[in-house]
């Protein structure tokens, strides 16, 4: 199969994805089960990370601009900014793309699989809708706060860097993530995190829904989610970056 | 009542059904026989509406399935019962939510009378102690009999199933099918088996479809299939020395 019915195939999909649940109280009930397991399951992980991360951004800074005519206050400035408009909505993306998306393309394939899919159509109900829309509000619900919080964490990590290596002092740190503080790279964030996060949810499901034969297959669909959820939030990136800032 | 008229499929230009023609009746545990790859499997799918035939019309008590549009066709559905071969059973919810999934999501009952009709159905099926474990946590035959209970939880009035008691011993095979007999006689419904255990079909076939390379060769019933002359069924289901002597024996206890 070429890419373009790839796409067509995955548009279809969205089109019955898309449609009201054919019962509220079960659409709750699943959503909220999607939020503890996409959102409150990778709590852990994004916080790890985005901590250490932030403390490698303003490290690295700290050694690059070491030198007496540039202000030190720039370590902090630099790494809220990459912090910011970079590392928590694209890198954290990209790590939620790996555990998030393999987890739905491998339960959805494994549900496919084993013939739960078919069990569900049987019943009547419109498994697409029952399986992948509450995923899609769960992650469009949960990743802006995830991402919000790997944003105060990363900057956070960055201070603790400080205080622990002493390349830099805090007060300077403070100053600088003070500086030409510009709400709208955080609007730009969250925007480039809803449309990750749709992209997170829809595109593993897609690989999981369509898989066909066995474990094997599940495991191969799971990778090549993972790979293409990665691929296209990195081009989508590239143009939302052009597009909102650009 | 089910009718099949003239049921063509096809996959990638290969055809699987070749003009399939039956009908299958209420209160009769109809089952479809034949080898691997016979088409068994996508003749009984093309009956759920799982796969869409290229050719050919399916009625369910005058309702024309191939004809239907996405939303009639789910409602139908809910009046169809389906037990997989391998239970498929939803992972991640017990035995007890398993079962209640169809209420929740298609009646308005609190949850004391869907719980009261698991419980009732629970029991029907012999299974008693099992609400809170979840499938993996209970064996094959158990994992059977819970699908059986959830495709009768909504009373349904068609009731299919793709080999039900493979991988099961010959003494938890007997039960499943005497349960399904039950049932299709107790609750008045259109049973269809699909089905490769021999001692099934003598047992409890009152129709029998025998399907050989995506044709209809035979159809008759579990007392018609000990007398047939015809060649390829006799073949298929002779093909052990033991049911060579149970047939014998059968002939000659009916000639004396």
């Amino acid at each position: 199969m070429n890419y373009l019915e790839h796409i067509g195939k995955y548009f279809i999909m969205l089109k019955q994805v898309f449609k009201k649940p054919q019962k509220w109280s079960v659409f709750k009930e699943t959503l909220f089960r999607e939020i503890e397991d996409l959102g409150l399951k990778s709590l852990g992980i994004i916080m790890f990370i985005s901590f250490f991360v932030g403390g490698v951004v303003a490290i690295q800074t700290a050694l690059n601009v070491d030198s007496p005519f540039i202000p030190k206050y720039l370590i902090g400035f630099a790494t809220k900014r990459s912090v910011i408009l970079e590392f928590a909505p694209t890198f954290m993306s990209v790590i939620l793309a790996g555990k998030v998306g393999s987890y739905i393309s491998s339960s959805i394939g494994t549900m496919r699989v084993t013939e739960q899919i078919d069990a569900l159509e049987v019943m009547g109900i419109n498994s697409l809708n029952y399986l992948v829309l509450p995923k899609i509000i769960a992650t469009l619900f949960f990743y802006p706060i995830l991402i919000i919080l790997a944003m105060f964490l990363g900057i956070y990590g960055g201070y603790v860097a400080g205080l622990l290596t002493g390349k830099f002092f805090s007060e300077d740190y403070i100053s600088g993530i003070q500086l030409d503080f510009n709400p709208y790279f955080i609007k730009y964030a969250l925007i480039k995190t809803l449309v990750f996060a749709f992209v997170i949810a829809t595109i593993p499901a897609y690989h999981g829904y369509y898989v066909k034969g066995g474990s094997l297959e599940v495991g191969r669909a799971s990778t090549q989610a993972v790979v293409w959820t990665s691929v296209v939030i990195i081009l989508l990136n590239y143009f939302l970056t052009q597009m909102l800032l650009g | 009542m089910i009718e099949v008229k003239d049921l063509y499929k096809e996959f990638s230009g290969t055809p699987v059904l070749k003009g399939i023609s039956t009908t299958f009746e209420k209160g009769k545990t109809s089952m479809i026989i034949g080898q691997s790859g016979s088409g068994k499997t996508v003749f009984l799918k093309c009956l759920l509406g799982l796969h869409i035939p290229e050719k050919g019309e399916i009625c369910f008590d005058g309702r024309k399935h191939t004809e239907l549009d996405i939303k009639s066709r789910r409602q139908l559905r809910k009046e169809i019962g389906m037990v997989f071969q391998g239970g498929a059973l939803y992972d991640s919810l017990t035995v007890e939510e398993n079962i209640m999934f169809p209420l929740k999501m298609f009646t308005k009952n609190s949850f004391a009378e869907m719980l009261k009709r698991v419980n009732f159905v629970l029991d029907r099926v012999n299974l008693v102690d099992a609400n809170k474990k979840f499938p993996a946590e209970i064996s094959g035959g158990m994992q059977k009999r819970v699908a059986i209970a959830r495709a009768i939880v909504m009373n349904p009035k068609y009731l299919f199933c793709d080999e039900p008691n493979s991988g099961l011993d010959p003494n938890t095979a007997t039960l499943i099918d005497n349960l399904i007999q039950e049932i299709t006689k107790e609750y008045d419904i259109i049973t269809v088996i699909n089905s490769h255990d021999m001692n099934s079909v003598m047992e409890i076939g009152e129709k029998i479809v025998f399907l050989k390379d995506g044709v209809k060769a035979w159809e008759g019933t579990n007392k018609e299939i000990f007398k047939t002359e015809n060649e390829t069924i006799v073949n298929f289901v002779y093909s052990s020395n033991l049911f060579k002597k149970v047939r014998e024996a059968y002939l000659n206890e009916t000639n004396q």
